[in-house]
């Protein structure tokens, strides 16, 4: 404990910059997700193809991948943050398949019905219901992100992982304690944050009697 | 028997009275990789105000028919009119807008509460927020559920009648001339659906929509319907009122169906209104007590044989609302009526 509070400057970069890590591959994933999602839950015959694909790459150990990606892409975050933005396709993409998968057949039926276009229908009725659960799998994308984001240390990306690698590397078993503690603390805190999230955009779909 | 009915409504459409709202012409629905047809070339046409029921067991083709209209399921050949105007030149949503929809399953927004349910097609046709705020107060009164209290209420707060009241008000919001409503009550239990049916008629005496109501149960039918259309495998097989198809079933299917052989049934489906003689000057109400046996204007005659047989009495006394006498029975109608088994042979 001491430790990091003697070292706050450099733990507190290193937990700042993971934190961006974590956020930036976020924010790049969900703007892939989010699109392919509608897509695979719109249309059948693509669900089947786009979630094998990403079954396979779920598959791959998440060193082998940044192997395969250092001679195209060399050392440095951007190979972290492609990486880590593929994994996390696939916990995004499975959510938000699911998610609109789950909104009641009759509600759509009604919106249609009622003449809805396509964009009505997605963004007045179907997005706001399956929002609940597109938060639930974006919180489990990232407590998936912050544990595998530690393996930018191994290609120089930075961040919370380059602390516990060098600390390993000189045997400074405070700095591993450090950086797992961090670790744990920001896996934590972010689970709670998006928990709140997710029960505050269920807010209308609660009972309240 | 089938083409005679079916041709006879088309003539009575075009020799007299109104035009007809919806008309069906040669109207067929083949799913892709099925040989037989769903809807087998019909052809009908519905009056302005009319309830017509779709009538038959699953898979006779009512729901394909009933959602060929708002285009929910597009017709493989014939054409479908609306006031004149045939579906496919309406843009679909615009099409969709103008026809009110009422689903088995409700399909209320969640995350919507009453009032913005309602709201929802007014506001895509876009009506001015104090104009649309009115008509939700409007409906909701005519479904029985106060706006004071419903309108800031959730679907999840509501039992699943006063869901289905609401699914009634937002069909009815944009005040549609014509309505489509996919078994809206089916899956309600038997005590609210029966209420249900009651609002229903009550709400179509003051509103007069042309409304397409499909249902398996023929109690429900009997009850609803001014006109009952009863399919059998895609095909029209009668197109009539509930008084004629319980008294002169065009087939075993349709007697069978209707249980027309259920004198007692039969009897308890029709209002005494419907062959009472009305008296030429309504009188006014006289005491009870003193002017022998009588019966609302919406009694059904198995009531009225059950007093006649009690009570002695030759004739029965009809009244209506406000007590005054409106019209009389006789036993000798009701006995002639049941005569032969099928409730009817009325001519």
């Amino acid at each position: 404990m001491t430790y990091i509070f003697e070292n706050w400057d450099v733990v507190f970069g290193y937990t700042l910059e993971h934190l961006s890590l974590v956020g930036q591959a976020l924010a790049i994933a969900l703007l892939f997700a989010l699109p392919v999602g509608v897509a695979v839950s719109r249309v059948r015959w693509l669900a089947t193809g786009v979630l094998a694909v990403l079954g396979i790459i779920y598959t791959v150990p998440s060193l082998a991948l940044l192997g395969f990606l250092i001679p195209f892409t060399g050392l440095g975050s951007g190979t972290l943050l492609i990486a880590l933005v593929a994994y996390a396709q696939v916990t995004l993409v499975r959510n938000i398949t699911l998610a609109f998968n789950g909104i009641d057949p009759a509600v759509v039926e009604a919106a249609k019905g009622m003449g809805m276009s396509g964009w009505q229908r997605l963004y007045r009725v179907e997005f706001p219901l399956a929002l609940p659960v597109i938060f639930a799998g974006v919180r489990v994308t990232v407590l998936l992100l912050v544990g595998l984001a530690t393996i930018g240390g191994w290609v120089a990306a930075g961040g919370l992982g380059r602390l516990l690698y060098t600390s390993l590397k000189t045997d400074d078993l405070n700095g591993v304690l450090a950086a797992a503690l961090m670790l744990s603390l920001l896996a934590i805190l972010a689970d709670q944050l998006f928990r709140t999230i997710e029960r505050f955009s269920r807010r209308d779909l609660l009972v309240r009697p | 028997m089938i083409s005679e009915a079916v041709s006879d409504q088309q003539a009575a459409g075009e020799q007299d009275g109104p035009q007809p709202v919806i008309v069906f012409e040669d109207v067929s629905k083949q799913y892709p990789g099925t040989t037989s047809f769903a809807v087998d070339h019909v052809s009908l046409a519905v009056q302005p105000g009319e309830l017509i029921v779709l009538l038959g067991p699953s898979g006779c083709g009512k729901t394909t028919l009933m959602k060929m209209v708002n285009r929910l399921i597009e017709l493989t050949s014939g054409w479908i009119y609306i006031n004149g105007t045939p579906i496919g030149d309406v843009p679909v949503n615009a099409l969709r807008r103008s026809i009110g929809y009422v689903i088995q399953n409700v399909g209320l927004f969640p995350h919507m509460d009453v009032a913005r349910n309602i709201a929802v097609v007014p506001e895509m046709v876009g009506w001015d927020k104090a104009r649309i705020a009115t008509r939700v107060e409007e409906l909701l009164g005519l479904v029985g559920l106060p706006a004071t209290e419903f309108a800031k209420r959730y679907p999840r707060q509501l039992s699943g009648g006063q869901q289905q009241r609401v699914g009634l008000a937002r069909a009815m919001a944009a005040n549609p001339a014509v309505m489509l409503m996919d078994e809206p009550f089916a899956a309600i239990d038997s005590i609210t659906r029966r209420r249900l049916q009651d609002e229903l008629i009550r709400i179509q005496r003051t509103v007069r929509k042309t409304i397409l109501f499909v249902t398996h149960d023929v109690e429900e039918a009997l009850r609803l319907a001014d006109k009952i259309v009863v399919m059998r495998e895609g095909r029209v097989v009668q197109y009539d009122t509930p008084l004629h198809l319980l008294s002169r079933p065009a087939d075993d299917f349709v007697a069978q169906l209707v249980g027309a052989d259920d004198v007692l049934r039969g009897l308890s489906l029709i209002d005494v209104g419907t062959i009472m003689q009305p008296l030429s000057q309504p009188q006014p109400a006289v005491s009870a007590s003193g002017a022998g046996p009588n019966l609302q204007l919406h009694s059904n005659l198995r009531h009225a044989l059950g007093l006649f047989l009690t009570s002695g009495a030759e004739r029965i006394v009809v009244q209506d609302e406000r007590g005054a006498a409106v019209g009389q029975i006789s036993f000798a109608q009701v006995r002639h009526l049941s005569v032969g088994g099928h409730v009817g042979a009325e001519e």
